[in-house]
């Protein structure tokens, strides 16, 4: 057996299709984009990235889930706010700032006449704190928004509602709390890390690749998510909640689980923005941005993680190019995106591509006729294959209600699950 | 008593009461509509705002007709009147359009909404201009009422609240009272048996969105006596209108009178005694906590689904 | 023989236009033949034997738009002035807009693209603080050349930016004088918008009123951005009764903001009220009548009566409508593209390096406001004037400071 053969029977990238999508994604993220394009648009598109961690997030969360969040921006502010907090003491040290009245405070502290930096802004002086505080904070948040909506099966619409208005607050009181935050004009002029210039050209390559390397590595811990069984449950879940609820399963806490997942990667996200726009402001964290990552997501198509990265540059290289061209019809476009991609496209650009591909018979996988899961509630067929392997399985998971452990129970019972319906969704 | 008198404190008491009654005419106006697409069929509707918007537009418009023909004083009438029609109207085909595909998705009528409410943004931006403008209000609307020399109640105050009592009063006589209403509801309850017994469905779903986007229309007409318009106006309201109508428990209209009336008197308070941003956070914020506790709402309906 | 030629230049008004097309096409060539491109552009400016880019930079959509349409117009109408004069060293000026559709990092994006991409030699743009905040870092990283024409809250000096419109103490200082002699006030209600301009504002004006006019604030509000509902702020005022409400509400809560203010009966008989956020164009939205009476305190009011400014008015409504308001800000942005003309001719270049070093000092006798002088701090001496709003939506000046020197850091009141 090949590597290349041995990738291609991997379930984990999802077959020859899933390999050839991924090394497709990749040539272009490292080797096309860079090589084709100039440092200015470069850095541009690695903006947009920062962008595909929320929806890579809301294809595990929204497309396996069918927990549509409007708040993602909490969490992709939380970890850039994080990170600006970090990259803004450094860049305020005695020197640099001594036109103030107290020196050595961020400059904003200083107009609103703190003069001393507040309690909660010391433990930012050290990087190892700022990045365990990005993976660690908005997922904490997460856990509780979640604990308190899942544990009472808060749910579809309601969540949704509920997280913008939690995504309200958190802007309010940012813009509110200026002293302390920056206010509306956010945390600005950030130059360094750890001495080390972030404006340079050659700083904006490598934070590019960083984040494109990132922004791979939360691919692949969400396909290995989705294809354990925790995936097929997540699916199961979408689709038919009560009856995998009957098979003996704590729903809340999957539920749970893939919001911290997909808030922390959208904190990834958050972090890496900051470092690469070098600056943060709340108009990350409201309402408006929350629901443009949804759209980012679903126009990629929600079910499929690397239509999620297509579909975020698409959107955005197009909010770009036309706001530089005609900014008045920009809106037009963006509004009718969303509708046409809602009523007529459900699936985005997977799905168009996935259409394509099985009629004209591309990348024709022997083990594997791709087909993706449905987005509406019609994966009838999903549904008889899952409550036979999970009702199997399910004495073992009902005792342990910890997800963590459910999760690294996944026995690899691939033989009686990689049924085709399921097999798509890895895509 | 923090050095002012008895008298100075019972004047300010009864003019925060009215602020906070006001406000809550306001807020229960705005969530009427919603409360009806929202409530009765499922809708997640982000474009409400922007019908809102429609019905500002149309009262700024006609009292620029009327300021030219000289019937000032008595076309808000008129307005109200055509601010219905009109966001009925548009209401009425952004149905047959857009909403009545997604019935079986209502995660996705958010997301399809949220574009129709992009797009209507841009239209009014390109068709009135982006600066934000103002309709010419009626003399007779414009000052305050004195009970006693100290005491102000603001006469566009009382109006928005009168016209919201006229409103929800409609509201009820209509769904509860009315023909129509009992097919409304007989199809909220029981789609295939409402069609069953000869009810048109499609038509009576039609209507009831038409209907809740043509109070938002009214409600639009309302707040130009209270605020100005603009393109995004419609923005400001959203958020609101679904935290009343969840908070309230969405099938029900006297939760959502009871939660506007309760949301409105918070913040009212709340921005009396603390700075107004960290009045609205704290009142969003118990919503929020309530809702976590009683996902359902204060009122919730009967009904399983 | 060219600085005749750009003293004459210089003197060129607008209502002449028509007739001076000509010869400022003839003289114009001539110009850029004095001046050798290789010589005036040694930086890789987008500068060309004819023409120069500059960017025009503001939200054209979001919810900015409203406030920055009258800027790109100003600046738009000014381009096309000097156009028409024969340009800058006998270069016509290319406009490249861009769309910073009210959102921060936009700004930043775009000024980026208009700097290293499109090479602007100079961009005339911004409007929030947050805007200017976002994009300046990118200015002093490409030395760019940015005229920012909003009134804002001082506490900033960038060599890469000329600042047209007036920083806090000079909008602030001279108005609560006026007010408290003239109205003999001793007690302040402040009340604002809740982000920096205002804040600051407001502690500038607190420490002012405190400390030298031995008044007394009585509160201090500030209203989340958008808010519309201001019922239990106006009976907190009530209840304190101020002798001058000093306000900087911006936006769409300003209008609602004077509305119910009016409504609760709070008009201009009985209350006396100094805004540092109102002008023509946010009167627009209020409706006179519900201002009538009030006070702003700015630097320009549309009704000026003068020479450069009658002109201005004339050819503004000629190009953008009969019903087009100017206000404050309106104006300031006017004067970005002729401060960059006359920087640029003094300087006989247009390496970024050499304007910035030729405009201070420079006084611009024609500005619609009345003479200006650019200060080594790139901030403009201005007079301060008080308005008094009528009915019509204009304002009567009842007050005219003299020349007050531009103080971004202001000492004692940080």
């Amino acid at each position: 057996m090949t590597l290349w053969e041995k990738m291609c029977a991997s379930d984990l990238l999802g077959g020859k299709q899933g390999v050839i999508g991924l090394a497709v994604l990749a040539a272009v993220i490292f080797l096309v984009l860079p090589l084709g394009v100039d440092i200015f648009r470069l850095n541009l598109i690695g903006k947009y990235l920062t962008y595909a961690f929320v929806a890579v997030g809301l294809v595990l969360l929204w497309g396996h889930g069918g927990i549509l969040s409007l708040g993602q921006g909490i969490f992709f502010g939380l970890g850039g706010y994080a990170m600006a907090m970090f990259l803004k003491l450094e860049a305020s040290d005695p020197i640099t700032t001594k036109i103030q009245s107290t020196p050595g405070i961020p400059d904003f502290m200083d107009w609103n006449q703190l003069t001393a930096l507040p309690w909660f802004w010391e433990p930012f002086k050290s990087l190892p704190f700022t990045i365990f505080a990005v993976l660690t904070i908005p997922a904490l948040f997460a856990y509780i928004i979640g604990y308190a909506m899942f544990k009472r099966r808060v749910g579809g619409v309601y969540f949704s509602i509920i997280t913008q208005a939690v995504a309200l607050i958190l802007s309010i009181l940012i813009v509110g709390q200026q002293g302390y935050t920056g206010g509306v004009n956010g945390m600005t002029d950030l130059r360094t890390m750890l001495g080390w210039d972030i404006r340079t050209d050659s700083a904006k390559y490598i934070l590019y690749y960083a984040n494109g390397l990132l922004l791979f590595g939360a691919i692949f811990l969400s396909k290995y998510v989705m294809s354990s069984k925790f995936g097929m449950l997540l699916l199961a879940m979408r689709d038919k909640e009560e009856r995998v609820r009957f098979s003996g399963y704590d729903v809340s806490n999957f539920k749970i689980f893939i919001f911290c997942l997909a808030a922390m990667m959208s904190a990834v996200g958050g972090a890496m923005f900051t470092l690469q726009v070098g600056f943060m402001s709340p108009s990350f964290v409201g309402i408006v941005p929350s629901i443009e990552m949804v759209i980012f997501c679903a126009v990629g198509g929600r079910a499929s993680l690397i239509g999620a990265v297509y579909g975020t540059l698409l959107v955005n290289y197009g909010k770009t190019v036309f706001s530089e061209t005609y900014p008045e019809l920009w809106l037009f476009l963006m509004g009718g995106l969303f509708i046409a991609v809602v009523m007529f496209f459900p699936n985005g650009i997977a799905g168009i591509w996935d259409k394509y591909a099985t009629k004209y018979g591309w990348f024709k996988d022997k083990a594997v006729t791709a087909k993706k899961p449905e987005v509406s509630t019609t994966g009838v067929e999903t549904h008889a294959v899952l409550t036979e392997t999970l009702s199997a399985e399910a004495a073992a998971a009902t005792e342990s209600t910890d997800v963590a452990a459910s999760v690294k129970k996944t026995t690899r019972k691939k033989a009686a699950i990689s049924s085709p319906n399921i097999r798509g969704a890895e895509a | 008593m923090f050095g002012y008198s008895m008298a100075e404190i019972g004047n300010i008491v009864v003019m925060q009461g009215f602020s906070g009654l006001s406000m809550f005419t306001v807020l229960l106006l705005m969530a009427l509509g919603l409360a009806i697409i929202f409530g009765q069929m499922g809708v997640i509707n982000m474009a409400h705002g922007e019908f809102m918007t429609i019905g500002a537009y149309t009262t700024v418009m006609i009292s620029k007709v009327a300021a030219s023909y000289g019937f000032t004083d008595y076309y808000f009438i008129f307005a109200i009147i055509i601010a219905f029609g009109l966001a009925f109207a548009v209401g009425y085909l952004v149905e047959f359009a857009i909403i009545r595909h997604l019935y079986k998705r209502p995660l996705d009528t958010l997301l399809a909404t949220w574009g129709l409410s992009l797009v209507m943004q841009q239209i009014f931006r390109s068709t009135f201009g982006a600066k934000e403008v103002s309709a010419e209000l009626p003399e007779w609307m414009l000052g305050s009422v004195n009970p006693t020399p100290d005491i102000d109640i603001p006469i566009n105050g009382l109006f928005v609240m009168g016209l919201a009592a006229l409103v929800t009063f409609g509201v009820y006589m209509f769904m509860y009272k009315s023909r129509w209403g009992l097919r409304v509801r007989a199809t909220v309850q029981n789609r295939t048996m409402a069609g069953a017994v000869g009810i048109n469905t499609a038509k009576v779903d039609r209507v009831t969105f038409a209907l809740g986007c043509g109070i938002a229309g009214i409600a639009g007409a309302a707040f130009t006596t209270i605020a100005s318009t603009g393109p995004t106006t419609g923005t400001l309201y959203i958020v609101d209108s679904f935290m009343v109508v969840v908070f309230g428990g969405a099938a029900s209209i006297v939760g959502t009178i009871a939660s506007a009336f309760g949301i409105a008197q918070a913040q009212s308070v709340l921005q009396f005694f603390m700075t107004s941003s960290m009045g609205k956070v704290s009142t969003l914020l118990a919503i929020v906590t309530i809702l976590m506790m009683k996902p359902e709402g204060l009122f919730a309906s009967k009904l399983r689904k | 023989m060219s600085t005749l030629n750009r003293r004459g230049f210089m003197k060129v008004s607008g209502a002449l236009v028509g007739a001076m097309m000509a010869a400022g096409l003839v003289t114009g060539h001539a110009f850029a033949a004095d001046y050798p491109t290789a010589k005036v552009n040694t930086t890789g400016l987008a500068v060309t034997d004819t023409t120069v880019k500059v960017g025009i930079l503001h939200s054209a959509t979001g919810t900015m738009a409203i406030s920055e349409t009258g800027s790109i117009q100003a600046e738009k109408l000014a381009i096309e002035q000097i156009n028409a004069m024969g340009g800058i060293l006998g270069r016509k000026i290319e406009v490249i807009q861009e769309d910073g559709a009210s959102d921060w990092p936009t700004f930043a994006e775009k000024a980026k693209k208009l700097l290293e991409k499109d090479k602007v030699a100079s961009v005339m743009g911004c409007w929030t603080s947050a805007s200017r905040k976002a994009a300046l870092p990118v200015f002093e990283k490409d030395n760019g050349l940015l005229f920012y024409p909003t009134f804002y809250e001082g506490l900033e000096q960038s060599k890469n930016v000329f600042y047209t419109g007036q920083e806090a103490t000079q909008q602030i200082l001279a108005g609560l004088d006026w007010i408290a002699k003239e109205k003999k006030a001793k007690t302040f209600y402040l009340i604002g918008s809740d982000y920096i301009w205002p804040r600051t504002s407001m502690k500038i004006a607190r420490k002012h009123i405190e400390q030298h006019l031995g008044g007394k604030v009585v509160g201090e509000e500030y209203i989340a951005l958008g808010d519309t509902q201001f019922g239990s702020v106006i009976n907190k005022i009530k209840l304190k009764k101020p002798d001058v409400i000093y306000a900087a509400v911006v936006g769409g809560s300003n209008v609602a903001w004077f509305k119910q203010l009016n409504a609760a009966g709070l008009n201009s008989s009985k209350q006396t009220m100094l805004t540092i956020s109102v002008t023509e164009d946010e009167v627009l939205g209020i409706g006179g009548e519900n201002l009538a009476g009030f006070y702003s305190a700015m630097k320009y009011f549309q009704s000026q009566d003068n020479d450069a400014n009658k002109k201005f008015v004339e050819a503004f409504k000629k190009r953008w409508g009969k019903d087009a308001v100017i206000g404050d800000v309106t104006q300031a942005a006017y004067l970005g593209p002729w401060l960059y003309k006359a920087a640029v001719e003094r300087a006989g270049s247009f390496d970024v390096d050499k304007v910035q070093a030729a405009l201070p000092g420079y006084e611009f006798k024609d500005a619609p406001e009345g003479p200006v002088t650019v200060e080594a701090n790139h901030h403009l001496t201005t007079k301060l004037r008080i308005g008094q709003w009528g009915k019509d939506g204009q304002a009567k000046v009842v007050y005219t400071s003299g020349y007050i020197k531009p103080d971004p850091f202001p000492k004692g009141y940080q």
